[in-house]
């Protein structure tokens, strides 16, 4: 069974400005990988070049075997886009109807409402759009995204109108998903949403893959921090597995220890690492 | 092929909906009665004054003739503009103006595909322009013959060329929302509305002058804008068995004087929307959005 989604070597131009210059990666069958990158970076090009929003100039893009932008790629994917509007006149179920109708989904009045109940809209069936407040609409957009169940999802920016409630409810479905075995890009500002639920992440920037992996691999050691009666001393060059020993060794020397933290760089590390802007102030999260 | 179908017709009445709940079609319907019952006073007017003004009347002339073909002439051309008019705000946003408020992206991601998009939206809009414009220009044909007992030599032929003209308006407007954004768009169609208006005006003017350079430049315009010559034609069968005197005073009136393009016009027509048809899928299928 081909890959959810191949980028090889993708490259876009808009007149004389480069959004992407040979970008590639994968994302694997149930896998939920996360593209984070500043504003400008290119990733939602890259998103819109998956759905056959956007042509690539060179390279390709194939969703679940299929050449981007083909019927069969189209047929496959769901997609919700940053910036998106529904016809405010529309009520929500009328609008899932006209894109099952659009999908060839033949889900009929069950699947809208399981759908609507999924992103926690099962009341607002019949309301309007335009009465909608914005991240009812971004629920919305998430349940027209599900429509036909398909195996890829790309979210781009899909919580940025959600308050933290509703992040984390985007959270849980996420994870439902993946559990489900659908795919999922998830194009995110929001570092600490993208580790919590990604198994791999993407950093792009200028255009370029600057960094990727999974978020446990890409955090790097920071080192050990031990809480003596002297103060604290760091040991900049261990890790978790040389805690008991440190420890060890200073209850030898006569030190009483009143607490250890394994030191490791976040996400946001790495992140402003790859895109070059530095944390500046070595930033190091203590995990316990 | 059943899929592709049943997508054109989910796209042209989601449009069609959203044209009834945004109450566009309440408000063409009243100030259509108001068009018509304005239209029906003046015409009852004309025709009384006719009527005065036919007294000692000794050249052969038929003045309900003159009155009833110059009304249905000038209902013609108000019937065409407001055709226009609902043709332009149905199809102006249809590819730029919605892919710029984000209406398109979800729609255009789904496999019905970007050609079969602008099909449904040019069926869906051609059909209520269509349907519009033959009930109008049916219920001003009525009017004139109820107010002076005049009825017009043709009426299918006119009234069909009528809608054709508002369709071939639709497919312009379709094909500009390609290219340009609502406003642009809606001011680039309705000049060339006008430029062919323009275009048969001159015509008429260089058939009373006799002026051939006149009449080519008019020609050209017509067939390059074929809602004129469509509309021309139109024009010119409502009083296609009119003779003498009485047709000598029509060609002279307004709205007299239209040729007749011929019966490569249909054919013409069809190409054309084709080729714009072709064109706007080309330029669609190019556009990033």
């Amino acid at each position: 069974m081909p890959a959810a989604l191949v980028v090889s070597d993708l490259e876009k131009r808009y007149g004389t400005t480069t959004a992407l210059h040979g970008v590639s990666l994968e994302v694997a069958r149930g896998e939920l990988v996360g593209l984070l990158g500043p504003n400008g970076a290119g990733k939602s090009t890259l998103v819109k070049v998956a759905c056959g929003l956007v042509r690539a100039t060179a390279g390709g893009v194939e969703v679940c075997g299929a050449p981007a932008g083909s019927a069969a790629a189209r047929a496959s994917l769901g997609y919700l886009a940053e910036l998106f509007r529904f016809p405010g006149w529309a009520r929500a179920d009328e609008l899932l109807r006209f894109h099952q109708s659009l999908a060839g989904s033949a889900g009929g009045e069950r699947e809208r409402a399981e759908l609507l109940e999924l992103v926690g809209l099962a009341d607002a069936r019949g309301c309007r759009i335009e009465a909608m407040s914005k991240g009812m609409q971004q629920r919305l957009g998430l349940a027209q995204a599900l429509i036909g169940d398909p195996p890829l999802l790309l979210l781009d920016e899909p919580t940025s109108a959600l308050d933290p409630l509703g992040r984390r409810a985007v959270r849980a479905l996420l994870e439902e998903l993946r559990s489900r075995g659908t795919s999922v890009l998830l194009n995110s500002h929001l570092l600490s949403e993208v580790e919590l639920v990604c198994d791999r992440v993407v950093i792009i920037a200028a255009g370029r893959v600057a960094a990727a992996g999974r978020p446990q691999d890409l955090a790097r050691a920071g080192g050990v921090e031990v809480e003596t009666a002297g103060g604290v001393r760091h040991f900049a060059a261990a890790g978790r597995e040389d805690a008991p020993g440190i420890v060890a060794a200073l209850v030898a020397e006569g030190e009483a220890v009143y607490g250890v933290r394994v030191l490791r760089s976040t996400l946001e590390d790495v992140y402003l690492e790859a895109v070059g802007a530095g944390s500046g102030d070595g930033g190091a999260e203590p995990i316990r | 092929m059943n899929a592709r179908v049943a997508a054109v017709r989910t796209i042209a009445g989601f449009a069609l909906r959203e044209s009834l709940r945004r109450r566009v079609f309440l408000v063409v319907l009243v100030l259509s009665a108001a068009f018509l019952g304005l239209y029906a006073l003046g015409a009852a007017q004309a025709f009384h004054d006719a009527d005065e003004l036919a007294i000692g009347n000794s050249f052969g002339v038929e003045p309900r003739v003159i009155v009833g073909a110059t009304m249905l002439g000038l209902a013609m051309f108000g019937t065409l503009f407001l055709g226009a008019i609902l043709a332009v705000f149905l199809t102006l946003g249809v590819v730029r103006g919605d892919a710029d408020r984000g209406l398109l992206q979800p729609v255009v991601v789904r496999p019905v595909g970007r050609s079969l998009l602008l099909v449904a939206r040019f069926l869906g809009a051609g059909t209520v322009c269509g349907a519009y414009v033959g009930a109008l220009f049916a219920a001003t044909v009525l009017i004139t013959g109820v107010a002076g007992g005049w009825w017009p030599d043709r009426v299918i032929g006119p009234g069909l060329a009528l809608a054709g003209a508002a369709c071939v308006i639709c497919a312009l407007s379709l094909l500009g929302s390609v290219a340009l954004g609502t406003t642009a768009n809606g001011i680039a169609v309705f000049m060339v509305f006008g430029a062919g208006l323009v275009a048969g005006l001159l015509g008429q003017i260089g058939e009373a002058l006799g002026s051939s350079t006149l009449n080519t430049v008019s020609g050209v315009a017509t067939w390059a804008l074929p809602f004129e010559a469509l509309y021309q034609g139109a024009l010119s069968s409502v009083t296609a068995d009119t003779v003498g005197f009485t047709k000598l005073a029509i060609d002279l009136g307004p709205f007299g004087g239209a040729e007749d393009a011929g019966p490569l016009l249909w054919p013409w027509v069809l190409l054309y929307l084709a080729v714009v048809g072709l064109v706007a899928a080309r330029g669609f299928a190019r556009r990033d959005l």
